[in-house]
């Protein structure tokens, strides 16, 4: 694993890329990122892909491409045989990069690899079997020492996540859960209360995939998270133009773009992705 | 709402084995599921909760095992087959003779019913062998829902007509062409269906995988084969059986025999697993046998996977038993010792599919023939003193071109056809 010095493409923070939980106090990367984007008048975009797609290696320039054109968060996704709430374009993509060979310790390497080039917080996205076997302490310990921020666990919902839990106090990695439009206001407040880094708000009844619309789902989750308490609510699930990041921006604090980049990734190459980032990027700003 | 504190970590020696109503089984169990379809699962087990206490419920269910599924299913001792297994006494329990021909309109009839209690209009479900997929796709005739569901490409071809029996039923078959294309994939995209629908349509799940309460409802639906049995070979032997054997896929009729002598020490209580090409090669669905613990659709349980998590694709000529997990509560019952899981290959199966065909006149689906095989060996090993109770899940008409394959059983030009 290469430690090297940051190049800063992205010259964006100067926050540690990690959190840390000394004197109870934590100081997330993704927090204070979303927070600045929010004192700017803007949010957060936030880009996902798949390690090991199309290999690894262009899967690492393809996260440092979305870095180096706007991207202010990183969503690292593991590759993983059962993927229940992803749709078509992100299942093809996992499936390939399972049949190209891709093991966990790819996805640490990724994370190395592209946290030593941009200064953007890496969160990883998995289903919750991997880490399981991998054993949670030293998922977390092995994330931690690639400079990942945190997990996003989308079949993990808080009442199964005492060890993660755990964990991440421990290490002081961010953990994000999901809400969605048809949890109760208890389970908000539960999903709130969980998350650190922000809650990932599913826009619609549904799995990832771009939508012509998003759904107006969205605002009233966010409108819900929002008088539960939250201060940072992203929208993820169905985005993939920069009018829809405007649009969501408007209400949430940061925007989650996949399917899209995924695809412009399929189609395009690393060169495809930068600009789909950066045309995503300009929906961001100017906003209110 | 869902609590971990229902957890049964005492240490305490439960009472009865009988009252486990999950999310956990010891270990193993729970909800590992997206949020979205949290909402779903409380609203499913809160009603459930309610129609268990229900007497009118269970008189709307009791009428339609008797009047359109032909409950309770008989007994049938099967004297010559035994010749082969020892001289043991072998009794199978014929839910082959159920309306549609397995098991799994028990079960497919109990949820139906719930989802007219819950209000909804559209039902889904995965199926691998197609006797789930037939028996919702039945159920969804009777009560006049919308049907969707979905089937393993290789299944479709493998159990072709059980899709054309589905279709004539009036539903709507996918052909799932994702992973290795069989039950576990049917799974997952039945669970995107889910999560995006999950306003008008319930899931219809067919065994006791799943999460939370899918494990506990789809037993406590299949529960009344063992409480049949129970009474029926008392009535014909005067005593319990010294073991009750059938075959574990995701466990559902296996469930259901057993349940009835979770309490009864005396009995021996025997899963037999799909070995595939043998537990020694990488083509089986052994997963008690094989697997470690994990994670998959919803519950921890046994699983097939490699040292990453990721699943492995599991093997079996049988579709129903082709699955890598299995339900939680089986894993449970492992781990306890309360109950024996055995693997057995496709050729031990497929011969004593033959066997029972031509000693009985009875042609057992290709699934409940590995307990048929298993039976075969546990008989030599209890002697001829012992009483066996099969579980006899299903009737092998939809294994016809299966079996006319493999055992040559048609013209060369028929054949090729
Ligand atoms: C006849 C028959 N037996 C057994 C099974 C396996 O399921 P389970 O283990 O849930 O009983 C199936 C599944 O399709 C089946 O059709």
């Amino acid at each position: 694993m290469s430690t090297t010095s940051p190049s800063n493409l992205s010259s964006s923070t100067t926050t540690s890329r990690h959190g840390t939980s000394t004197s109870g106090v934590t100081h997330s990367a993704v927090e204070a990122t979303i927070a600045r984007r929010r004192a700017a008048g803007s949010g957060a975009l936030i880009g996902y892909l798949p390690v090991g797609f199309p290999s690894l290696t262009e899967s690492i320039d393809a996260a440092v491409a979305l870095a180096a054109n706007g991207v202010d968060v990183i969503e690292l996704g593991l590759p993983y045989s059962d993927p229940v709430m992803d749709g078509p374009v992100i299942q093809a993509a996992t499936q390939k990069a399972l049949a190209g060979g891709f093991k966990l310790h790819h996805g640490f390497e990724a994370v190395a690899a592209i946290t030593a080039q941009v200064d953007v917080p890496v969160l990883v996205m998995t289903y919750w079997n991997p880490v399981l076997q991998y054993g949670v302490d030293r998922f977390a310990d092995e994330l931690l020492a690639a400079g990942g921020a945190g997990l996003i666990t989308p079949d993990l919902i808080p009442d199964e996540a005492d060890a993660w839990l755990a964990a991440s106090e421990r290490t002081g990695l961010d953990r994000v859960f999901l809400a969605a439009p048809s949890s109760s206001d208890a389970r908000l407040v539960q999903a709130i209360e969980a998350s650190r880094g922000f809650v990932y708000a599913v826009s619609t009844m549904g799995t990832t995939g771009a939508r012509g619309a998003v759904d107006s789902a969205a605002r009233i989750l966010v409108d819900r998270l929002r008088a539960a308490g939250s201060t940072s609510a992203c929208v993820g699930l169905g985005i993939s133009t920069p009018d829809q990041v405007r649009e969501i921006l408007a209400y949430a604090d940061g925007a989650i773009v996949g399917s899209a980049l995924v695809k412009a990734l399929t189609d395009g190459g690393v060169a495809a992705v930068g600009v789909l980032a950066a045309e995503l990027a300009a929906g961001t700003r100017d906003l209110r | 709402m869902f609590t971990p504190s229902l957890h049964p970590q005492s240490d305490a020696q439960p009472d009865s084995l009988r009252t486990e109503a999950g999310p956990y089984f010891g270990d193993f169990g729970g909800r590992f599921v997206p949020e979205s379809l949290v909402a779903a699962l409380d609203e499913l087990t809160a009603e459930y909760d309610l129609v268990k206490k229900d007497p009118a419920f269970a008189a709307e269910l009791m009428e339609l095992h008797r009047s359109y599924s032909g409950r309770p299913s008989i007994i049938t001792e099967v004297p010559r087959f035994a010749e082969h297994a020892g001289g043991a006494r072998i009794i199978l329990k014929r839910e082959d003779l159920n309306h549609t021909g397995s098991h799994k309109i028990n079960n497919a009839l109990g949820q139906a019913l719930l989802t007219k209690r819950i209000g909804k209009t559209r039902v889904i479900a995965e199926t691998g062998a197609g006797q789930h997929g037939v028996a919702t796709a039945t159920v969804a005739a009777l009560f006049g829902f919308e049907c969707v569901v979905y089937m393993g490409e290789v299944d479709t071809e493998r159990q072709a007509l059980n899709v054309a029996r589905m279709r004539l039923l009036g539903a709507e078959v996918v052909p799932v062409k994702t992973g290795s294309r069989t039950l576990k994939d049917a799974i997952n995209d039945a669970m995107r269906d889910w999560v995006t629908n999950v306003e008008t349509t319930n899931y219809i799940f067919g065994t006791v995988a799943g999460p939370h309460p899918f494990p506990a409802m789809v037993r406590d639906f299949q529960k009344i084969i063992g409480e049949e049995a129970r009474e029926q070979v008392l009535a014909l032997t005067g005593r319990l059986p010294d073991a009750v054997t059938a075959c574990v896929g995701g466990g559902s009729n296996a469930m259901g025999i057993f349940h009835a002598f979770l309490d009864d020490t005396d009995v021996a209580l025997y899963g037999y697993e799909a070995a595939g090409d043998g537990v020694d090669t990488p083509r089986h669905a052994a997963t008690i046998t094989k697997g470690r613990p994990g994670v998959l659709h919803g519950a921890r349980s046994m699983l097939l996977q490699d040292e990453d998590g990721q699943t492995v694709e599991s093997h079996s000529i049988s579709a129903g038993l082709d699955y890598p997990g299995v339900g939680p509560e089986h894993a449970w019952l492992a781990s306890i010792g309360r109950a024996t899981y055995l693997p057995v290959t496709d050729a031990a199966a497929m011969s004593a599919l033959r066997l029972l065909s031509q000693t009985e006149g009875i042609i057992p689906a290709i699934e409940s023939a590995h307990a048929l095989a298993g039976t075969l060996e546990l008989g030599k090993k209890l002697g001829p003193e012992a009483t066996i109770l099969v579980n006899l899940s299903g009737r092998g008409d939809k294994d016809m071109e299966t079996a006319a394959r493999y055992f040559d059983l048609l013209d060369e030009g028929a054949e090729q056809s």
